[in-house]
């Protein structure tokens, strides 16, 4: 296949393509990004560190931060967007979520599942002997 | 200096595995030396090694897996004959060979039969049903074959130099660990499946972005036959799943080779993650082998009824139902292994809803029947016969899917007779139906009928016989892989199931005649027109076999069975003006898949034998690879103008006597 | 030609879908992204079942440590910022590969190389330091489970790095080239995946683990 050009109106964007044109944009944009996301590392790190936060919430903190940090990665690095154009791309990102979420999720809950209904290993393997 | 190679891998003591791997490497050596001899070497590198086109790839794989069905069927039959004599009995299989070959048999016909087979034909038929060119990364292509090649090639050298994995066709732990498989099967296992997982996986992503990415002006995705909507759930859970197979053969290699601690005894490993994980690639894998296969029903269902297919949409949305919810159900494999009852309730309710869509499915193809002036060939043949045997596998499958039952049936026969009631009738018989179907297509001259229906017949009764005793067998008590028995109950089942072998044996028989006949004879059985069976999507469309560009101008499509309406525009406003002709661009051949391959298999071999040199050599050789296709300057040749003209007008003249029904429809 | 549009339903445009298939293939470039897209993706199922295989692991530490009393969290701070910041790095080299500049390109480069090299050697010194201490990974399934978790995604971090030092010498050989822009997509959004994996890694194995 030749190297089809895209008409004008093109109707998609590859991933990680910026729709912006003028250079001083697309650099104020992965400086945003750079900014943004040091700030919510550092929140992180100070949050897991720091006995001024009610304790019990600090891993709930720490994954809604994650779950940030990549958010800004996402749309500022790698301009992920709800754009038409960007459907397929963030269709696909959203079945890997799922499967994601599916292999974690179920996987966690089968095995301590498994866990609290079977003799813990090293015991059973006392028992061997 | 070779790591634990010595002579002693060579099976010198036992005749079986000896004598086998003597006569295949004969074999090769005596086709070799034909190749060579009568010079055929060079026309087989240009057009076939180092091809790109993805009819070319298509057509080996789908030979991969032809030829890897005769090593899998081999071990069915060894075992077969093992459980009809070893009846109070040692039978002639002692029990390390006879583990080695159910595991064989399991790997090579899930890997390198069911898998390569379908692969193969979304290969060769996708993008000719799309309107276009090529997938969207023709040299991927290649190297996803080869790799897939590779590993079937490891597996194969495990006859003969050194030992298989004899822990069954998914490696459990412990057993699967060194302490009690320090031998090299395991090995030979895990390498393989890691390079043939990695072709693989490269064939899904090649297969998505093309269905998704590159179909004719036109074609938007309600207007897709149903066999690339097929080829996109099934590629989609390629990409989703095949990485849960790379990690979690990845963690036993680990515990293998470098003493880490998932899944040992000791330690705080825990062998029940990697059921979980692996069977959480499991289930996606025989939806991955049978959507293909429900895409092949459609297409040949629809085509020999004369009728478009019925309830498009919701074969549609049944599909991809399909494939979102396969991921949703795979504890149903280890029911027995001790989660409590809420977990095995829920994953039990949605194994039985996943038979739902299912089912749509099944009436839309009886409905697509209905009224259609359906012709009785052998790809309608293998589309009935699969009708009937699926839906039998499938409420077997759904009684297994109950817990309570399958506290009775896990790892007994039943569930043997399960799996292989829905792989055969599902998966194997739509692959034989698109072998047979699309043959035309891909080489020019169809196959002969009445040896067709002959193999069609052998394999029917043949499967019946030879897996319903084995229902019986296993609500009488019996486990899967028993080396020897003393139940008398069991035996005349089991007698019978040797018989249905024999069947099964007679039905690759006739296909084997079926294909030489049909090469002695094809000029009888030339195809034409390119229109065999008065075909209803726009591969149809094309010269048999097409030229490497596919089409000449990329058609227009305007509604589904896009083909079905140019016929019917056709006769009913007669042939358009010829169109102008531009050169068309088609990516170069490339050496790369196969150099890349070869490097792959020293790698896993040196990796089975530690022999570390060697595997530091073919890294190297590999990332070599890697920057000298990376550095090329010239990866496209033109077809000029003149040559698309002539094999387009040749194609429009071959079709001026065609018949169909598109003009009275 | 015949503008029949026979409906089929709901008009699937509103949501996207109507749109890419009816102008016909689409250009290398976004065939190219979106194959790499895609396995990206599965990259990432892949390391979701390291994180599986180590959350379920992560009480199995055999009378051995556990990650509290493992982890230097202020490695793991430098770690971030440079791989923080070699994101930031590669982002400059798309910018510069954009409007064609030789020379910024070939800097933006150097430094995510600096950046990610900075980052290894950290993290090789600090599995070099565990497995002295007698806590490699087959002292217990935990630390097989760390080891393969965090070593999976350096190990991706070196074959990046192998990556860039080719893409330095294509671009130095061959120019911006198109096939070569095209690669340089691929692997700036490689890079950056790879920040979106260690965020994952240091929130939930360093910081959790620590604050435990």
């Amino acid at each position: 296949m030749s190297d089809i050009h895209g008409s004008p109106n093109q109707a998609d964007l590859a991933p990680g393509e910026d729709e912006v044109v003028s250079i001083k944009l697309r650099v104020l944009g992965y400086l945003v990004g750079l900014g943004l996301a040091i700030l919510l590392t550092a929140t992180s790190f100070f949050i897991a560190g720091t006995n001024l936060v009610w304790q019990p919430s600090i891993p709930v903190a720490i994954i809604v931060l994650a779950i940030a940090q990549m958010g800004v990665h996402l749309v500022f690095f790698l301009h992920i967007t709800t754009g038409p154009d960007n459907t397929n791309n963030v269709l696909a990102l959203a079945f890997g979520l799922l499967i994601v979420f599916l292999v974690i999720g179920g996987s966690l809950w089968i095995m301590s599942n498994l866990n609290h209904s079977m003799m813990p290993m090293d015991q059973l393997m006392r028992m061997q002997r | 200096m070779f790591g634990k190679l010595s002579w002693s891998a060579v099976p010198f003591d036992q005749p079986i595995p000896l004598v086998a791997g003597g006569v295949v490497l004969v074999v090769i050596l005596a086709v070799l030396v034909w190749v060579v001899v009568a010079g055929h070497l060079p026309y087989l590198w240009r057009e076939w090694i180092t091809s790109v086109d993805h009819k070319r790839i298509g057509v080996m794989y789908t030979l991969l897996a032809c030829v890897m069905l005769l090593r899998g069927f081999s071990d069915a039959i060894m075992m077969r004959a093992q459980q009809a004599v070893a009846f109070h009995s040692n039978g002639f299989l002692p029990p390390e060979h006879y583990n080695q070959i159910f595991s064989a048999h399991g790997t090579i016909m899930i890997f390198f039969v069911a898998m390569p087979f379908v692969i193969g034909l979304m290969n060769l038929v996708v993008p000719l049903q799309l309107g276009v060119r090529d997938v969207a990364f023709p040299t991927l292509n290649s190297v996803g074959f080869w790799l897939t090649a590779t590993g079937a090639l490891l597996v194969n050298v495990s006859l003969v130099v050194g030992e298989f994995a004899r822990t069954g066709w998914l490696p459990y732990p412990p057993l699967s660990e060194v302490t009690y498989s320090p031998g090299v099967g395991v090995d030979y296992y895990l390498w393989s499946l890691q390079i043939s997982g990695l072709g693989t996986l490269v064939a899904g992503i090649n297969l998505v972005t093309t269905v998704l990415k590159i179909r004719t002006r036109g074609m938007s995705y309600m207007r897709m036959p149903m066999f690339c909507w097929t080829t996109l759930a099934s590629n989609l859970l390629i990409i989703a799943a095949f990485p849960i197979l790379t990690a979690t053969l990845a963690m036993l290699i680990l515990d293998r080779y470098l003493g880490f601690h998932f899944f040992t005894n000791e330690a705080g490993g825990n062998m029940m993650m990697f059921m979980n994980l692996i069977w959480a690639w499991g289930h996606p894998e025989v939806y991955i082998l049978v959507l293909p296969a429900f895409g092949i029903f459609s297409e040949v269902v629809s085509t020999f009824s004369g009728k478009p297919l019925f309830g498009y949409r919701s074969m549609v949305l049944a599909t991809m139902a399909i494939c979102v919810i396969s991921f949703m159900v795979w504890l149903h494999h280890f029911f027995t292994m001790g989660a409590g009852p809420d977990v095995n309730a829920i994953f039990g309710i949605a194994s039985m809803i996943i038979a739902v869509p299912t089912g749509v499915k099944i009436y839309n193809w009886l409905f697509t029947m209905f009224a259609g002036r359906i012709r009785f060939t052998t790809p309608m043949m293998w589309s009935i016969g699969f009708m009937v045997t699926f839906i039998l596998g499938g409420l077997t499958g759904v009684l297994v899917a109950v817990p309570p039952a399958d506290f009775l049936l896990h790892n007994s026969l039943f569930l043997v007779a399960h799996f292989h009631n829905v792989i055969i009738g599902g998966v194997l018989f739509g692959a034989f139906a698109g072998y047979t179907y699309w043959f035309p297509k891909a080489f020019g001259f169809r196959l002969h009928e009445g040896w067709g229906k002959a193999a069609f017949w052998c394999w029917l009764i043949g499967f019946y016989v030879a897996f319903m005793p084995l229902y019986a067998v296993g609500f009488l008590g019996m486990t899967r892989r028993m080396q020897h028995y003393d139940v008398a109950a069991w035996k005349p089942w089991l007698d019978i199931a040797s018989v249905g072998a024999g069947l099964i044996l007679a039905g690759i028989i006739c296909q084997i005649v079926q294909l030489v006949v049909s090469i002695r004879d094809r000029e009888e059985l030339r195809d034409v027109t390119g229109d065999p069976w008065d075909g209803r999507s726009l591969e149809w469309s094309t010269a048999s076999p097409p030229p490497v560009f596919n089409f000449a101008i990329m058609p227009n499509v305007t509604g589904e069975d896009a083909y079905w309406a140019m016929k019917r525009r056709t006769w009913k406003e007669g042939a358009g003006k010829e169109p102008s002709y531009d050169p068309i661009d088609m990516p170069r051949n490339s050496p790369t898949g196969f150099v890349c391959a070869f490097f792959a298999t020293v790698m896993g071999f040196a990796m089975i034998w530690h022999i570390w040199w060697m595997v530091i050599a073919a890294l190297i050789g590999a990332y070599a690879t890697f920057v000298v296709f990376a550095w090329r300057d010239h990866d496209e040749y033109e077809i000029p103008a003149e040559e698309v003209a002539r094999l387009d007008r040749a194609n429009i003249a071959a079709r001026r006597g065609l018949v169909t029904a598109a003009g009275s429809a | 030609m015949s503008v029949v549009a026979v409906a089929h339903g709901p008009d699937l445009r509103l949501i996207g879908l109507e749109d890419a298939g009816h102008e016909g293939p689409a250009s290398k470039r976004i065939i190219t992204g979106y194959g790499f897209w895609i396995f990206l993706l599965s990259d990432i199922v892949m390391f979701s079942c390291f994180f599986a295989a180590y959350a379920v692991l992560l009480g199995q530490t055999a009378g051995g440590p556990s990650g509290a009393e493992l982890f230097n969290l202020r490695n793991v701070a430098i770690e971030t910022a440079f791989l923080l910041l070699s994101s930031f790095a590669c982002g400059m080299a798309s910018v510069a590969a954009e409007i064609r500049n030789h020379f910024w390109f070939q800097i933006a480069m150097a430094v995510t190389c600096l950046l990610g090299l900075g980052f290894l050697a950290i993290e090789f010194r600090e599995f070099a330091d565990l497995v002295a201490r007698g806590a490699g990974p087959s002292r217990s399934a935990f630390l097989s489970a760390f080891f393969t978790l965090v070593g999976c995604h350096g190990a991706h971090v070196s074959l990046g790095t192998l990556w860039l030092l080719t893409m330095m010498a294509q671009v130095f050989a061959k120019g911006f080239r198109a096939d070569i822009q095209r690669r340089f997509l691929c692997f700036a959004l490689f890079w950056h995946a790879l920040d979106i994996i260690w965020v994952a890694i240091f929130s939930v194995v360093y910081l959790l683990g620590s604050a435990a």
